[in-house]
């Protein structure tokens, strides 16, 4: 047999290649454009921290040291309205919780659109207006923003980038690289909707159930876990990617590697039943208002009880456990008794033919 | 999801595991090669070969629809979509392939060709309607489940005189690539490739029936079982070919009864002989030339034939001279014998074919099951 060469990967091609549409799908190829463009000129020891968010010192708070959360997140949605949100809340909620999974409580967001030449103006009334309300409900303002309009066929509708800044306690302690063999990995509910939400719209499908999409701000189920006092590693929202990716960062940046179980993940029955006809794997399907959390073992009943007590994490469950592993292998016991692995994803998924 | 949770339960797994184990024979090695991508995918999904004994060999074959589409295939589509204008319409998996000069479809797609992704030939029909001023060509692939779809929609089109829609017609035939692997000399004459029997496709069945595999059966005495996609469906067609296997049997036996019957579906196998013929030779990635193994778009039809539309030029390319993927497409080899296998070839830079579609032998081993080697 070969031998496998471990961290062998191909150099992007900065003369002859260009980018594609894997670049930007939560892949290896995502990773690869980040480390050697983007990190590689613009890294700096915040960015290379490599979380959701980059903790920052910050100026002394109430004569305390207090530390910056500051997080970016870009919406390209297509379409622009699907059931259960639009472009508008969600950009909110994500940057929210991009903020809040470092353990921070958020406080400012800021925010950028790029309008295309042609837009309705009653559906921007529309986007705006969502964000308003999301943003109210979060108790976070957008404090500042700006707009840029481009020619007719130079953008997609609506494109808005929103930047959060929140401030973290003395003592919280949360990041990808803080994972241990042992601790349990927990999801705060089903996995798949938000993406099967998109696509079935995208793709004009209805089911008997409808299937909505789950955006929500999670920084205030986030503050009652911290609040437990529990030992809390990491936590993170499986958006693009969806829970395999999120996972498979976490192994590669902690070193460890995980043993799921597949009977314990949460999947709404429609949205298995959508995934399975249109040829996707939910684990591999992006969420919106989900969260990972993964904490020392000895702590998880403290922490699936704070969160099922919040409306967000009623069905949160332990789906697996954090195991020593050279390869940092994510790796699943199927319902159907054997083992595999739940790898990166290498691009978009596309359906199988037969 | 009822009809398909019962096919994928623990429990029963657990008992057929227990029956296999219970009448494999000791001493005696079963190999059995699962034709269909759609078996490899859900062998390595699921987990399938942790349930089985030792003894029980699964071998991957070439029933991988874009596995086996050789680099000029892909080439034609790729000049169609980035030298004619067209608006060129396919499968998802096929966007993936890597043909000549570093390209695919997707790399196509980047580099202003209009290449878009369909769920099926209605989806394609439909974008020509909206596009009447653009030519949009359906490059179809497969083996004969995909074949019906694409003669309906020559038909459709033909009947609602749309006049920009035509086909790259790359339809391969199942029983062809199974005779050229029985005919192999690593299977027929050198014995280097143990082969105990066949688990016959899922999909293809339906619409061919089992009636095909007949030949299969007494000619070359193998036994075959056809299944469904289902990891129980998998697993009880091995408990039966090591049922044949043990009783001397080489019959055709089907445990997708639900679906396949003997004659298979004679509506769309005349649907399909409407449309199309027997090419002299095909050429397949791996399996080289074959004669009489795929079909073209009949005369009648020549409008819709973007081969003879476009006045295509077919050039046969052969593959980067490292990569195994014929040698693992005839179960000759296993993905981790290949050179390139998880070094310079992976799912994000896939080198060969069978790297590119979770059906593939190499993707689905480096996707699902790369852990096993691993020491």
């Amino acid at each position: 047999m070969a031998e496998i060469k471990r961290g062998y990967v191909r150099p992007l091609d900065l003369k002859q290649g260009r980018i594609d549409l894997t670049h930007g799908s939560g892949g290896r190829s995502m990773v690869q454009l980040i480390s050697e463009l983007f990190a590689k000129h613009l890294g700096n020891e915040y960015l290379g921290q490599g979380n959701d968010g980059a903790v920052m010192p910050a100026p002394t708070v109430d004569g305390r040291a207090g530390r910056i959360v500051m997080s970016t997140d870009c919406h390209v949605v297509s379409p622009l309205f699907f059931p259960g949100g639009d472009i508008g809340c969600l950009s909110v909620h994500g940057t929210i919780n991009d903020v809040a999974v470092m353990g921070a409580a958020p406080l400012y967001l800021a925010a950028g659109f790029v309008l295309e030449e042609g837009f309705p103006l009653a559906d921007l009334a529309r986007i705006v207006e969502s964000m308003a309300r999301a943003a109210h409900e979060a108790g976070v303002p957008v404090v500042t923003g700006d707009t840029k309009v481009v020619e007719r066929g130079k953008g997609d509708g609506v494109f808005i980038t929103t930047t959060g800044v929140g401030v973290l306690r003395d003592g919280v302690e949360l990041g990808g690289s803080r994972v241990r063999p042992g601790d349990a990995v927990i999801v705060s509910g089903s996995m798949g909707d938000h993406g099967v939400a998109i696509m079935s719209k995208r793709e004009n499908l209805s089911f008997d159930a409808p299937i909505e999409s789950d955006t929500a701000a999670l920084h205030g189920m986030i503050a009652d876990m911290l609040a437990t006092g529990a030992d809390l590693r990491c936590l993170r929202d499986p958006t693009r990617g969806g829970l395999a990716a999120t996972l498979n960062e976490i192994a590669g940046q902690s070193g460890v590697g995980m043993m799921l179980h597949e009977k314990a993940i949460p999947v709404k029955q429609v949205v298995a039943a959508a995934c399975e006809f249109l040829g996707l794997d939910p684990l591999y399907v992006a969420n919106e208002g989900k969260l990972i959390a993964i904490c020392a073992a000895g702590d998880t009943e403290r922490v699936l009880a704070a969160m099922r007590a919040h409306p967000l994490g009623r069905e949160a469950a332990q789906i697996g456990e954090v195991v020593a592993d050279d390869h940092h292998f994510v790796q699943l016991t199927t319902s159907f008794g054997g083992r595999r692995i739940v790898d990166w994803l290498a691009g978009d998924q596309l359906p199988r033919i037969c | 999801m009822k009809y398909i949770d019962e096919f994928r339960d623990g429990e029963l797994a657990k008992n057929l595991a227990a029956s296999i184990r219970a009448e494999v024979e000791p001493g005696r090695s079963y190999s059995f090669m699962e034709f269909c991508g759609g078996h490899t995918h859900a062998i390595s999904r699921y987990g399938l070969s942790d349930l089985l004994p030792p003894a029980v060999h699964m071998v991957h074959g070439p029933g991988c629809p874009v596995c086996v589409l050789p680099i000029g295939r892909v080439d034609l589509a790729i000049d169609l979509a980035l030298n004619h204008g067209v608006i060129l319409c396919t499968y998802g998996d096929t966007l993936r392939i890597p043909a000549s000069d570093g390209l695919s479809l997707m790399k196509a797609k980047a580099r202003g060709g209009d290449v878009r992704m369909v769920y099926s030939t209605i989806d394609a029909l439909q974008i020509a309607r909206d596009n009447p001023q653009r030519e949009v060509v359906f490059f179809a692939i497969g083996f004969e489940t995909t074949t019906p779809p694409t003669a309906v929609a020559i038909q459709q089109a033909e009947a609602g005189g749309l006049r920009n829609f035509s086909v790259l017609c790359c339809h391969v035939l199942t029983p062809s690539a199974i005779s050229n692997i029985l005919e192999s000399p690593e299977v027929r004459q050198w014995g280097t490739v143990p082969l105990d029997g066949f688990i016959g496709p899922a999909h293809v069945s339906t619409v061919i029936g089992s009636r095909p595999y007949e030949f299969f059966a007494e000619e070359y005495r193998k036994p075959v079982v056809i299944a469904g996609f289902e990891p129980l469906d998998v697993m009880q067609a091995i408990l039966m070919l090591v049922r044949q296997v043990n009783e001397g049997r080489a019959e055709v036996e089907n445990e997708f009864s639900r679906a396949v019957s003997r004659d298979g579906n004679l509506k769309a196998q005349d649907r399909v002989a409407e449309v199309f013929e027997l090419r002299r030779e095909f050429e397949w990635r791996g399996l080289s030339v074959v004669p009489y193994s795929a079909l073209k778009i009949r005369q009648k039809y020549a409008a819709f034939d973007a081969e003879r539309r476009f006045k295509l030029d077919y050039r046969s390319v052969p593959d980067n001279k490292a990569c195994d993927c014929g040698a693992i497409l005839r179960g000759v080899k296993k993905p981790q014998d290949c050179k390139l296998f998880g070094t310079v070839c992976t799912p994000e830079n896939p080198i060969g074919s069978c790297m590119v579609s979770s059906e593939g032998a190499c993707a689905a081993h480096y996707s699902y099951g790369r852990y096993k080697d691993m020491h």
